[in-house]
């Protein structure tokens, strides 16, 4: 039986079928620039033309390769360059407008989200930004599909404070106004600092001016296989061994985002962008980062330890993954969302993970405070300055950050709010609420750090 | 169009035989076969030609559905290169 090794084959079939392995996200990008226009109603003709087009096919090819090679692709998904750029050029358009026609257009393909209504305006606004920021909270109550994302810093750039505290006020308004569906809103919202402009995860997804015209991103997962490969590793074995073991199925995981990268991107005649090289969790028992720590030697995520065994973790993934994909790119790290994520959920609710020592975890691993609900009563002005430690966090380390709170209108800490689907539920988790409004209310620009001086 | 056909489960009599049978019908050849026990469950694992198969991938899916089904066992299909990638540098 020298044609083939039974071992291999057995192990492959089991991380499909057992541990969830799976592409996340298949994630077309699309440039909306040649959509300009200084009439709205035919710079929304425009876009939904162009996103039509280009993404006709998206959704049914991707479904045939994943049939036909027996992968689990779960989501088909587009960005766009973010609608800001759009909206300067006509300055009496309703920018829900846009959010609308991207809703349709998304639709019409049959993806399940369209990332780019978005604003980056990390050193300060141009003609668009502002309004685009305004409408977030509408935008995102009147569609479904629309994601929505601001890039408020930068390590090159400082952070703009002015920007900030109005996204903690968009924070909010998305939750009031998707208050009956359980604040969805703020869950299709994400605040950045030093945003990738080829991530193709959502919710902050977005196509970057400096991308081409259209391309191909997948985003690889796979908790579920390195946590069942450390639960065969003997509990006494150095933590060196730990390390290789993830970095060795980090590669098995990335090969497999990579083959459909370059078959989607050949049936589809759209180049191949990048590989996001991300552990992504789903609310699916035993596809959890957090189970992953817990199997390191943690007894529950959130303990002291956990940001040494994350950083391991996310180090390990890129080091296995980097060699596998041709182009590494998006957000490439460990995600660390609390509601997408059982084990997270189990922590957070026995109140051993806790929003500051979430913080710590996000100066080790790939994004920030993700989808964690926090009590409705939570000000503008808290928010704000989680917003702004965040973004320092990702600012002095040269890294991406980002915040994607729910404030959970209504509701007070130990309740929960439950979105469904891949977004899933969780325990509202209590913020610190003294009060930070001065520093929020002084606005400008906190200066870059030394770190951004590089030339 | 080479892919492996993996058969997970408790050991059953005819496992090979229905497996072939379906091969049979719809025109896919069988070019290995092997059997081993993993973690107490058996596990067949062919190696196939789909080249000449003569339904889609859907429709094979689905039947292959049903025999895993009809046999209480599980059945994948999947092909060649994406073990090729993931185990081959």
């Amino acid at each position: 039986m020298s044609m083939f090794n039974t071992g291999d084959i057995l192990e492959t079939i089991e991380m499909f079928t057992q541990d969830n392995l799976d592409v996340r996200t298949v994630t077309m990008g699309i440039s909306l620039l040649d959509c300009i226009d200084p009439d709205p109603k035919k710079a929304c003709e425009n876009i939904y033309n162009k996103i039509t087009t280009k993404a006709a096919n998206l959704v049914s090819t991707v479904e045939h390769i994943s049939a036909e090679y027996g992968i689990p692709i779960i989501n088909k998904r587009i960005s766009v360059t973010p609608i800001a750029m759009l909206l300067g050029a006509c300055p009496e358009a309703d920018p829900v407008d846009f959010a609308k026609t991207l809703d349709a257009a998304g639709k019409k393909v049959g993806v399940n989200f369209v990332g780019g209504y978005s604003a980056l305006v990390h050193k300060g606004f141009s003609a668009g930004d502002r309004r685009l920021i305004e409408s977030i909270p509408r935008a995102l109550a009147e569609t479904d599909i629309v994601c929505s994302s601001v890039n408020i810093g930068a390590t090159k750039a400082g952070l703009n404070m002015d920007a900030i505290k109005l996204m903690g006020e968009a924070v909010k308004k998305a939750s009031e106004l998707t208050a009956d569906r359980q604040c969805i809103g703020a869950a299709k919202l994400v605040v950045f600092c030093n945003a990738p402009e080829d991530n193709p995860f959502m919710a902050g997804a977005f196509h970057g001016p400096g991308e081409p015209d259209c391309e191909i991103h997948v985003g690889v997962s796979g908790p579920g296989a390195v946590r069942a490969a450390l639960a065969r590793l003997p509990k006494d074995a150095p933590i060196d061994e730990v390390a290789e073991l993830v970095k060795r199925t980090a590669f098995k995981i990335t090969r497999v985002g990579q083959l459909v990268a370059n078959l989607a991107s050949k049936a589809l005649g759209v180049p191949a962008g990048i590989i996001d090289l991300s552990l992504a969790p789903t609310p699916a028992i035993g596809d959890s980062v957090a189970n992953i720590l817990e199997e390191m030697g943690l007894e529950t995520c959130g303990c002291c330890g956990t940001t040494a065994c994350l950083a391991l973790l996310n180090d390990a993934v890129k080091k296995g993954g980097v060699m596998a994909s041709n182009h590494v790119g998006g957000l490439s790290g460990a995600f660390i969302p609390v509601s997408e994520d059982a084990g997270m959920i189990h922590a957070a609710e026995i109140g051993c993970l806790t929003i500051e020592k979430l913080e710590a975890m996000t100066a080790v691993c790939s994004v920030g405070i993700d989808m964690v609900i926090i009590p409705g009563d939570t000000t503008p002005a808290v928010i704000s300055a989680l917003i702004a430690d965040e973004a320092a966090i990702g600012m002095v380390n040269s890294k991406t950050t980002a915040v994607r709170v729910i404030p959970a209108i209504g509701r007070k800490a130990g309740e929960v709010l439950d979105f469904g689907g891949l977004l899933g539920y969780g325990p509202i988790m209590p913020v610190n609420s003294h009060d930070p409004s001065v520093f929020i209310n002084r606005g400008g620009r906190l200066p870059a750090p030394m770190q951004s001086l590089k030339n | 169009m080479k892919a492996f056909i993996t058969v997970i489960g408790h050991d059953t009599v005819g496992v090979v035989a229905k497996v072939a049978g379906l091969c049979t019908e719809l025109n896919i050849n069988i070019e290995d076969v092997t059997q081993s026990i993993l973690q107490g469950m058996f596990a067949m694992i062919m190696l196939v030609d789909l080249s000449n198969c003569n339904v889609d991938h859907d429709q094979l899916h689905k039947r292959t559905d049903a025999l895993a089904a009809e046999m209480g066992m599980q059945i994948n299909v999947t092909r060649q290169e994406v073990f090729d990638a993931m185990h081959t540098i």
